[in-house]
């Protein structure tokens, strides 16, 4: 059965806390999950005070001041700071969302930071992605034909053909919409989740590509694809407010329509 | 992954994509989910018209009620609902079972104890509407 209690060794604890230098005026706690391989602990949340007049706007930048000014063991994945590369996802004020575009004055009171939901953690608010991203490798998310290129320009779509892509080439693939799923906490192991089946349906809605059958035969699966019963947490959550539960519905559509 | 001492212990060395790839694509499950759908489209009209009838004949006669069932429609109307509310409650239980049983042998012999269960259900309303109404 799914277990709804976290095991022994995963329950957090209260952790240590960090005061906000004297003299600090707007002082906003962050209360951080803290987690390390090495030292065979059990996971905490540690609370830093900020001073927000000396700190960036976004929850990236709290969580940045902190590794340089406060605590460097703080362990966390961030790039391009402009919700582009999808390496700051993470829970912040419980929903899944790019830490860079999070403002911290939308959240009230004290700012819980936590790993995404239900995915194993390599350390502090970093999860482990492999499965994830093995199962974007496994729908080839690559475009399939037989016909080969023109051999003097580029394959060529219409503006309404690639109209159709709208919605979904944006998705730069931070997992916040997996990880919010609950049928993919339940069932991610065979459950493709709403990442993973967005970007398949990126490419079974592209003109250019000729494996649109093969595609759809490879989804059509009680587990792979059937796991998604429209809870829309993918939709809400998604930074990029894209939709992944529309274009999960468009496969489920297109599947019964090659039926009949 | 890890044991209660926190020790890591790793039981699947299995590459990810393998694992991700699995038994591969059942080729199924569309069928599953176009049925729940209809049904639940077919159960609004019929519920609703069932609940209608069943206010209209409170307070009616036994004979009445025998006569309204009678009807070849009102039969119809019937089986119609027993049908889809059996099916639709079978659809529907084998989701919530394959979404949160993960023993295997538990999860086969949930799914067909609730199929039989539906089945058995079914046919008993069916027959007692027949002896009702023909």
């Amino acid at each position: 059965m799914v277990e709804f209690n976290l095991p022994l060794n995963s329950r957090v604890g209260q952790g240590q806390t960090f005061k906000a230098p004297a003299g600090a005026k707007r002082i906003r706690d962050f209360k951080v999950y803290r987690w390390s391989p090495d030292d065979g602990k059990n996971p905490r949340m540690d609370t830093y005070q900020i001073d927000l007049d000396s700190c960036g706007p976004m929850v990236l930048d709290a969580l940045i001041k902190i590794k340089n000014e406060i605590d460097p063991t703080l362990t966390f994945r961030r790039s391009c700071r402009e919700g582009i590369c999808g390496s700051c996802a993470m829970n912040i004020d419980g929903s899944n969302t790019l830490a860079c575009l999070k403002p911290i004055e939308d959240v009230k009171g004290a700012v819980q930071i936590n790993p995404l939901p239900h995915m194993p953690v390599v350390k502090d608010l970093v999860p482990d992605l492999s499965q994830a991203y093995a199962q974007y490798r496994s729908v080839q998310p690559w475009i399939q034909t037989d016909t080969p290129a023109p051999p003097d320009r580029e394959r060529l779509q219409s503006k309404e053909e690639r109209a159709k892509l709208d919605g979904m080439w944006e998705c730069i693939l931070c997992f916040c919409c997996s990880t919010s799923c609950p049928s993919y906490w339940w069932n991610g192991d065979r459950y493709l989740g709403p990442a993973v089946l967005l970007a398949a349906y990126r490419w079974i809605a592209d003109s250019r590509d000729e494996a649109t059958g093969a595609r759809l035969d490879e989804l059509e699966d009680p587990f792979k694809l059937y796991r998604c019963h429209t809870i829309m947490n993918c939709t809400n959550t998604c930074p990029k407010g894209l939709n992944p539960a529309k274009a999960i519905g468009a496969i489920k559509q297109l599947i019964v329509e090659r039926q009949g | 992954m890890a044991g209660t001492n926190n020790t890591p212990h790793v039981d699947v060395l299995r590459s990810p994509l393998g694992r991700a790839r699995g038994l591969g694509s059942a080729r199924a499950g569309s069928g599953h989910w176009w049925a729940q759908r209809l049904t639940a489209l077919a159960l609004v009209p019929l519920t609703l018209w069932f609940i209608y009838a069943v206010i209209h004949l409170s307070g009616a006669s036994h004979q009445t009620v025998i006569d309204w069932l009678s009807a070849p429609l009102t039969l119809g109307l019937m089986l119609a609902l027993i049908v889809a509310t059996f099916y639709h409650l079978q659809l529907g239980l084998q989701v919530v079972v394959e979404d949160y049983v993960h023993n295997e042998l538990l999860k086969v012999a949930s799914v067909l104890l609730i199929k039989a269960l539906s089945v058995l259900l079914a046919l008993v309303c069916i027959v007692s509407v027949l002896k009702i109404g023909l």
